[in-house]
């Protein structure tokens, strides 16, 4: 595909998009869906026809020309077809994450002043009926999933999606040119999706991004990294989320790939297995879990296979520093590597699904360096991407053989960056948002001067790789007035196998503490080996031996520092993972630093008592029916020796 | 029209009386619930209904059609099933080979279609497949289908339990205490699933359960027994309060 073809596709909207693939590989599968243990296949025509048929039959009961729906759904095609048909007719679609309580549900919808939502099955639609007088806007819910609704089938306001497209095949047949019409009245400058962006403090905002948006960022990624319309891609992350919107409307369209949904979101990582994807995206922790997924089973492996992992990995990290970078390699370590690499990684490889795997990307969040050598020594191309929802999710990203653990690599074709003089990355392509719906001063803030403004601290560095830093907002200064990012020690200790989250405290203060999570999967595994006993996670938290374990880890950050003022002199163990249910993550993971510093100001009062070593605290637990229970346990707190 | 129908139904074993003269019937497309003290005579009942014990006194009809000294497998064919108390699953094997397993009974081929897996065979096993993932479905158990049982926890294994009470496509479902040992998220989940297989699969539930909450909540009918003799019976309201009930089973104030 030339140049000439992307700048005809540009000049697309997403659905004309669809029409078009249907025109050049109609018959070639779009969408593949598990569904009763077997993967059913519907070609780029079927796709266009239920597309068609949902379009119509929302417009048969009064989706008009920007109207909004919301979309609370797991990974199906029915995602898909409402979402495009939405666009076709004139509307706009915005996702929402399905993990929303109701309360947070009810303020997005009536801040993106829906008209229709579209849920997958009962737990999604019992959100809405909790919520159902304070939506008044919304005239219909659409569900898919008719398991438990037989109590709502008699109300009106519910409709199950096959009558909805029903509809729209009447409407069809009665004037089979009108939806031709309809796609056709699209430009590629309307808004298409309102995409939420979590935001660490408050209600999140909407993103208003156009047909030409995704499309152009589809095309800028490809031409980087080119994809085969054979490619295979599986669909896992939120819909909600940009991460997976970029793929599922902007490479999937720009390429012709096959998108496949995995059965429930439970099983998809084994989906992913039996799919073999071509290329994968995902968040830091994905990656994360994988490790140490490959990690325990080794260690729980027989003694041969220990042997040979522990030397090949080594060869495997050598080879992969030469072709990161992209140097020669000596010709031994070639040898070696190959012979390492056939006889250990691609079977290793194969086994967790991406022997297919061209190219993996990260991003949302920083991923330590030593997980980039550790993919690359196994053979797995993982790269860094960074970007924005405001951009469209990627906009940055390494080349191949130029892969810096330490950067987030160049911008994409058509895309400028600029650093400003508060040193805020600023970026302008093709894919920049219009702006936020309904929030004039805060797109006025984002678009000033027509850049991008990213919000994050960082640099562009002598090879011409991006490094971020942080939020310039979340950049702290201690007592002294020295700048540390706390974002960048976080991720220091995260880096360690034993640290699952850590937040990191020491703003205007005279030193640097940190309140630590620890892996509950590894930690446990460390535990059962070493013969420590426990019974919960709390426990386990709450263990001498344990706490012995992250003070070496901590040490060992400190030894690394690279000023005396990042070392972190006081720390915690506590004991409850960091959640999203109880509002101290935000939906992508991010930390909500000042609930949570407030969530545990007694914690941080102690960190901050040099001479206290342990506290008394009660701990709450709220279970599914709203019950608490109170626990009360005890926090020891820790003095580094730093100097 | 009655479903089940126990007549006088007395069962000794030496000189203990595991039930004496229970009449109760079953009726179709409710769930039933039966409760009682430990040693009530619960099980016992559904011993007899499944063909594992045969009264020793009465009679127990399944419409027309008299159980009182069927096998297990001529009532198990006639669209009655039962989820154990304790669990009754091949640990070694996966859960679908599980859920397959139950179904041999329904299938329909000779020794050599088997052999050469042709024709009929292979259909029918295939049939098999579908509705066996059909159950899977609705048992939520994807993540688990080609897990061992065996390294499952407690609350899955429960549920391939019930499960493969479903596979057989029963009309009548035997709940054996099914929501023992499960914490509160598990059990919610496991009421759920009971409450549909009423109301989506049509099936009539019989529940023998502990977990007092749960029975007066999902149950159209309770019977109570006590020391082998039903001692109470009717709505949850109804049972509630009944003063014998209140005294055998919650104790005297």
């Amino acid at each position: 595909m030339g140049n000439q073809n992307n700048d005809k596709l540009l000049e697309m909207t997403i659905p004309q998009l669809l029409r078009w693939r249907v025109a050049t590989t109609g018959d070639k599968v779009a969408l593949r869906e598990k569904d009763f243990g077997c993967w059913n296949s519907y070609t780029w025509a079927q796709y266009y026809e239920y597309t068609r048929n949902t379009g119509l039959g929302l417009r048969e009961i009064g989706f008009a020309k920007d109207d909004k729906i919301a979309i609370i759904s797991d990974n199906i095609p029915e995602v898909l077809y409402v979402a495009i048909g939405a666009q076709a007719v004139g509307g706009i679609s915005a996702g929402i994450y399905q993990t929303s309580l109701p309360h947070e549900i009810a303020q997005i919808l009536e801040y993106l002043e829906v008209t229709i939502v579209f849920c997958d099955d009962q737990e999604q639609v019992d959100k809405l009926v909790e919520i159902r007088d304070k939506i008044p806007a919304v005239k219909k819910v659409i569900y898919e999933d008719p398991r438990g609704m037989r109590g709502y089938q008699s109300d009106s306001w519910f409709m199950f999606i096959d009558d909805l497209c029903k509809l729209g095949a009447e409407a069809h047949q009665v004037d089979s040119n009108s939806f031709e019409a309809l796609v056709d009245a699209g430009q590629p400058d309307d808004a298409c999706h309102l995409c939420l962006t979590s935001g660490t403090t408050g209600l999140p905002k909407g993103s208003i991004l156009t047909h030409r948006n995704y499309i152009n960022m589809g095309l800028q990624l490809t031409a980087c990294d080119p994809l085969e319309d054979t490619d295979e891609y599986v669909s896992f992350l939120p819909f909600a989320w940009i991460g997976e919107q970029m793929n599922s409307f902007g490479v999937a369209m720009a390429t012709g790939i096959t998108l496949n949904f995995p059965e429930s979101v439970e099983t998809s990582m084994e989906d992913l297995k039996e799919i073999g994807p071509h290329f994968m995206f995902g968040a830091p922790r994905i990656y994360e879990t994988i490790r140490s997924q490959i990690w325990l089973k080794i260690d729980e492996s027989y003694w041969l296979n220990k042997v040979v992992y522990n030397y090949f990995i080594k060869i495997g990290e050598q080879a992969a520093g030469y072709r990161m970078s992209g140097r020669e390699m000596p010709r031994k370590l070639k040898v070696l590597s190959w012979l390492g690499k056939q006889i250990l990684f691609r079977p290793l490889v194969n086994q967790i699904g991406l022997l297919r795997l061209r190219r993996a990307y990260t991003g949302g969040a920083a991923l330590g360096p030593e997980l980039f050598t550790f993919y690359q020594a196994i053979g797995v191309n993982l790269k860094q991407i960074y970007g924005q929802t405001e951009i469209v999710g990627i906009a940055y990203m390494h080349r191949d053989g130029d892969v810096r653990p330490d950067t987030v690599g160049k911008p994409l074709p058509g895309t400028e960056c600029r650093i400003s003089e508060e040193g805020e990355i600023l970026s302008r392509s093709l894919s920049v948002t219009q702006g936020y719906y309904k929030l004039d001063e805060k797109t006025a803030e984002l678009l000033e001067g027509g850049w991008l403004h990213s919000g994050d601290a960082g640099y562009i560095d002598d090879n011409g790789h991006l490094v971020v830093i942080d939020r310039v907002s979340d950049v702290m200064h201690n007592d002294k007035g020295e700048m540390f990012s706390p974002m960048f020690l976080e991720n220091r200790l995260k880096f360690s196998p034993y640290i699952k989250e850590a937040v990191i405290y020491g703003d205007k203060r005279e030193f640097v503490a940190a309140l630590i999570n620890i892996d509950p999967i590894v930690v446990g595994k460390w535990a059962e080996d070493k013969g420590v006993s426990y019974t919960t996670y709390m426990d386990l938290s709450a263990k001498p031996e344990v706490a012995e374990l992250v003070k070496g880890e901590v040490d060992k950050i400190n030894a690394n520092a690279e000023k005396v003022h990042f070392k972190i002199k006081r720390f915690g163990i506590l004991y409850k993972l960091l959640d999203m249910d109880d509002g101290e993550l935000t939906k992508t993971g991010k930390i909500r630093r000042k609930f949570v510093k407030e969530k545990y100001q007694n914690l941080y009062d102690a960190l901050y008592e040099p001479d206290t070593t342990e506290k008394q605290v009660e701990a709450f637990y709220q279970y599914q029916d709203g019950q608490t229970t109170k626990v009360d346990t005890t926090i020891c707190f820790y003095t580094m020796d730093i100097r | 029209m009655t479903q089940l129908s126990i007549e006088n139904v007395t069962l000794t074993f030496g000189g203990l009386h595991a039930l004496s003269e229970v009449n109760l019937t079953i009726e179709p497309g409710l769930i039933t619930s039966i409760i009682g003290p430990n040693g009530a005579g619960k099980t016992s009942l559904l011993n007899c209904i499944s063909g594992f014990y045969h009264p020793t006194k009465g009679d127990i009809y399944y419409g027309k059609r008299c159980l009182t000294h069927a096998s297990p497998h001529t009532v198990s064919n006639m669209g009655i099933a039962r989820a154990f108390q304790n669990l009754e699953l091949f640990s070694g094997l996966s859960v679908l080979d599980n859920l397959l397993l139950a179904r041999h009974q329904n299938l329909r081929y000779n020794f050599f279609q088997a052999v050469f897996y042709f024709g009929k065979a292979a259909r029918e096993e295939a049939r098999n497949r579908a509705y066996v993932e059909e159950v899977v479905d609705f048992m939520e158990l994807e993540p688990y289908r080609k897990k061992m049982v065996g390294n499952l926890s407690y609350g899955v294994q429960k549920r391939v339990e019930v499960a493969r009470a479903l596979t057989l496509a029963p009309d009548l479902l035997l709940l054996d205490e099914p929501m023992a040992g499960m914490n509160i998220e598990e059990k919610e989940d496991i009421v759920r699933f009971i409450i549909d297989i009423q109301k989506e699969r049509g099936s009539t539930v019989v529940l023998v359960e502990h977990d007092l909450g749960v029975v007066m909540d999902i149950s159209d009918v309770i019977y109570v027994f006590d020391f082998g003799e039903l001692i109470g019976s009717g709505t949850p309201a109804e049972v509630a309060k009944n003063p014998k009930v209140i005294e055998a089973y919650i104790g005297e104030e």
